[in-house]
């Protein structure tokens, strides 16, 4: 039996939700409008307009850029990727190429069994948005409300080597734009959308098979200045590229499928070959869309009617300063001056408005000399709408419990455990359906805590684990 | 007054405002001369793809590639030919907010694509000065309509000497200013690295005139952003101590002797006016008609793929021949494989050229030179071999490419036909350039001299 290893690279659109378009002033908020309302000369491609550039969205490509601890290139340019389609109305997409805004990059996302892995960013640069097509019957409508919408498309290099470092990454990405404010990163509504390219190698006592030369994932995409012609040298002679998949779900089970496929294919002794495949979820598998003969050929040149983008120092700063704290940075802080663990600090960051609303209880804590652990461990453990309940309130809440005495979770558990340890008698008779033997366990937590327990959160909690003890 | 005897359609722009301000005759008089004399004249010069009768303002010709909102805007080209834009270029909206009215829409090479108006699928426009010759191209039609006073002045578009060389065919001033000086908002794009938006006139203070109204920022264009002051009033200065280069390249092999003699007395004039002659090289002009041609239709081939059919007009099979032609020329140099080689070489050549210049304005203030190596041929004469039509353009390639100002001034005839002098001046010296052109025109008076149209009643 051989080993293989999957070698994976993906390709991640985010639509910015800046106000108006990427160069044109049309608003860029195109969702549940009404057709063709959103357009313009420029976004319509109409003879004799031009574009010109949106600096928001410029500025929000190179915090993203920035987040993934990419370089800012001093010198980038937008270029022409030239290709016919109905809802492309320049019959080119302006976009970047051999000169993006950000360069190589690095994010860290943990795989199968756990480990931190390294991926590599190749770029992530700015371009913007099609047409939308809608087909019914024989007709084919078009809506260019989407057209010229700001696109930012993040390239990795081929890194990932199973689906759990796929989906930390793709999460990573969507929590990023939303902490950074930049987009809703949203799978289901188009704000996001995945792109993967996969192959397998076939693995020989610990060393891959190598191919050499080929360089069949160093497509257009990864043409920049590739940091990695080393890695890119030993890589398959094929790749399949995964498209048109709008949900996370059918692209992590089509990328599994794909390792089978290929693997089982090999294996075979066939000869797998560049193309592009999509995903049938009722019959759970992947199908071919389109083989590629050649690579596409865009015939990319820098867009002669915008000026190279001249990016200093100083203004590299100044979106540094002004960008919001990233997950991983909170994260960090949390630990260090909260003394929170590394897993609740994740916890807790989740979203922006999670940690802001736990910094917020925090301060307000203070001034009762809550613990920040204690906010920490109630955010995590009792689930509450967050919406309702004020972080000053919840505060009140939980130094009004703490006046009464009333003992924590934690070591309400504990008692518990001791309690069903010490009548086993009750815990058999619960068990048997006498419901009436809780209250009697209430009564014995009640006993050990010295009255201090909440005697309707003791029930809760005795009820969860006696039913948990089947 | 000297004009009190001349017809209405005769005076330049400048005389025109003047007149009006003092009530010489109305804004009404003033178009409907215009108008029935374009309308007259049409007929056999074939200037006009549009003619509409404005009553008010001063009434201009506007090349077709221009977009003028809901007036027809064809290019030159049948895929365009219904084509209503719902917007007009930012040049039209300063020129209205001048009190100048669009008289007509001009004909021109498809796209701009031509150096003899024989490629517009509206029909070849004739020379006024002879109704068996081309007029130049691309902007044929402007040029024409300004020599055979059908119009005020005119706007035309220059990619790689398409105002300066019709304007010199037909004997008439064509100015093209320094990249990113006017917006090309609005202008249908040919090649956009090298389009430049510029008037043809009747004198040079008249295409100063239009230069004020039409210069200087716009938002909508990316590439037009610097503020550019101008004085027209400079332009009189003399210009004794001006040092005029003259490229060595621009008088050699392949000039026509009666274009080489003429622009040689032109250089004695200047000389007699007090500029003082320098010889000045300009070494690798020999490579700019090959950088020229793949850097314009990489471009054209890309600006082009707009036109699908999907959202306006025709279909891509009703492109002409040299469209094809050149979107076939382009794509290949875009092409993987071929890119390194074509496009990037000729970028290659580009920054040369512009490194001669520079290295020139260092000896000269402003060059001089033909603009074209011959006067206006034969309708027909070189349709069948494009690249004799290619190479017609190689002294006015170089400026497109360098981003330079340059202007073709009337300096007298060979074989009774028109011959443009060329003034190049560095970037963002239309000033100086004009002040050189306006004393040349002052002492020759060549544009005084109309060509012999009959206007039967
Ligand atoms: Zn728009």
């Amino acid at each position: 039996m051989n080993n293989y290893e999957p070698i994976i690279g993906l390709e991640v659109h985010v639509e910015l939700s800046t106000r108006s378009k990427m160069f044109c002033s049309c608003s860029a908020d195109y969702f549940g409008k009404e057709s063709n309302t959103h357009t313009c000369p420029v976004c319509l491609g109409l003879p004799g307009a031009l574009p010109v550039p949106n600096k928001a969205a410029l500025e929000n490509c190179m915090k993203l850029g920035l987040a993934l601890g990419c370089k800012i290139s001093d010198e980038s340019r937008f270029e022409r990727k030239n290709y016919f389609y109905p809802d492309l109305p320049k019959g080119y997409q302006i976009s970047q190429y051999r000169w993006p805004l950000c360069k190589s990059g690095i994010v860290k996302v943990r795989n199968k069994i756990g480990e931190v892995r390294e991926i590599r960013i190749n770029r992530v640069h700015q371009e913007e948005d099609t047409g939308k097509l809608t087909h019914s019957g024989e007709n084919t409508l078009i809506d260019y409300n989407r057209s010229g919408v700001p696109l930012v498309e993040i390239v990795t290099e081929p890194d990932f080597r199973d689906t759990e470092e796929i989906r930390d990454y793709a999460k990573k990405i969507q929590q990023i734009c939303r902490y950074l404010g930049i987009s809703n990163a949203d799978m289901e509504k188009g704000d996001m959308r995945l792109e993967a390219n996969v192959s397998v190698r076939k693995v020989t006592a610990g060393h891959p098979e190598l191919v050499e030369g080929s360089l069949a994932h160093a497509g257009p995409t990864s043409v920049g200045d590739s940091s990695s012609t080393t890695r890119n040298d030993m890589l398959p002679p094929y790749r399949v590229e995964l498209k048109n998949i709008n949900s996370f779900r059918f692209m992590v089970a089509a990328v599994e499928y794909e390792i089978r496929r290929q693997i089982e294919a090999l294996d075979k002794g066939e000869r797998l070959i560049q193309e592009t495949r999509g995903w049938n979820e009722n019959k759970k598998q992947t199908y071919t869309q389109r083989v590629k003969e050649e690579a596409n050929d865009y015939r990319y040149f820098a867009d002669p009617d915008l000026t190279e983008m001249i990016v200093d120092s100083d203004s590299v700063k100044k979106t540094k300063e002004e960008m919001q704290e990233l997950p991983v940075d909170k994260q960090k802080r949390f630990v260090a001056s909260y003394g929170l663990s590394e897993t609740q600090a994740i916890m807790l960051t989740d979203t922006r408005e999670f940690a802001d609303y736990f910094e917020e209880a925090v301060r307000v804590g203070k001034e009762y000399s809550l613990q920040p652990t204690k906010v920490a461990n109630t955010l995590i453990n009792k689930k509450f709408n967050r919406d309702e309940i004020l972080p000053a309130k919840f505060v009140e809440m939980l130094v009004g419990e703490q006046e009464k005495g009333v003992l924590p979770d934690e070591e309400l558990e504990k008692i518990i455990a001791q309690a069903i340890t010490d009548n086993p008698q009750a815990v058999a008779d619960y068990k048997k359906g006498k419901e009436s033997s809780v209250q009697f366990l209430v009564g014995q937590v009640m006993k050990f805590t010295h009255g201090k327990a909440d005697p309707n959160r003791a029930k809760e909690l005795l009820t969860e684990k006696l039913s948990s003890r089947v | 007054m000297t004009h009190k005897n001349m017809e209405i359609t005769e005076l330049t722009l400048t005389q025109i405002l003047k007149a009006l301000e003092e009530k010489e005759f109305s804004e009404e008089e003033l178009n409907s001369a215009y108008v029935k004399r374009a309308q007259v004249l049409n007929a056999g010069l074939n200037a006009y793809v549009t003619v509409l009768e404005p009553y008010e303002g001063i009434p201009a010709a506007i090349k077709d590639v221009i977009v003028t909102k809901d007036v027809k805007t064809t290019a030159g080209s049948k895929i365009l030919e219904n084509f209503l834009p719902p917007y007009s270029a930012t040049v039209i909206d300063k020129l209205e907010s001048h009190n100048v009215s669009v008289l007509g829409k001009t004909n021109c090479d498809e796209f701009a694509m031509g150096s003899s108006g024989e490629n517009s699928a509206y029909g070849v426009t004739h020379n006024p000065w002879d109704t068996g010759k081309v007029p130049g191209g691309s902007s044929s039609g402007s040029a024409a309509a300004v020599s055979g006073d059908m119009c005020v002045f005119a706007l035309g578009s220059d990619t790689g000497g398409s105002i300066r060389q019709p304007a010199s065919f037909c004997g008439v001033v064509g100015l093209k200013p320094t990249y990113g000086l006017i917006s090309r908002y609005g202008l249908i794009a040919y090649a956009s690295s090298l389009d430049c938006v510029g008037p043809i006139a009747k004198s040079v203070e008249d295409a100063g005139q239009v230069l004020e109204w039409i210069s200087g920022p716009d938002g909508k264009d990316s590439n037009c952003s610097k503020s550019f002051t101008f004085s027209r009033e400079k332009i009189k200065d003399g210009i004794k101590g001006l040092r005029v280069g003259v490229p060595k390249e621009y008088l050699g092999e392949g000039l026509e002797e009666g274009v080489k003699e003429t622009i040689k007395s032109a250089l004695s004039k200047l000389e007699s006016l007090g500029a003082e002659l320098i010889y000045v090289d300009l070494p690798h002009s020999e490579y700019a008609i090959a950088a020229y041609y793949i850097i314009a239709t990489s471009e054209a081939s890309s600006n082009l793929a707009r036109l699908d059919g999907i959202r306006f007009g025709g279909n891509r099979d009703l492109f002409g021949a040299e469209v094809k032609r050149r979107i076939m020329l382009g794509t290949f140099s875009l092409s993987v494989g071929y890119y390194d080689d074509y496009f990037a070489r000729a970028a290659k050549v580009r920054t040369l050229i512009i490194k001669d210049f520079e290295k020139a304005f260092k000896k000269c203030d402003i060059i001089a030179g033909p603009v074209s190596p011959t006067v206006a041929w034969n309708i027909g004469a070189k349709v069948n071999d494009p690249l004799a039509m290619y190479l017609s353009d190689i002294y006015t390639v170089p400026a497109n490419l360098a981003g330079i100002p340059g202007i073709s001034v009337p300096a007298g005839f060979s074989d009774g036909l028109p011959v443009g002098l060329q003034f190049l001046g560095p970037k963002w010296s239309e000033e100086k350039l004009l002040q050189v052109a306006y004393n040349y025109e002052q002492s020759a008076e060549w544009n005084k001299q109309k060509p012999n149209l009959t206007v039967s009643p």
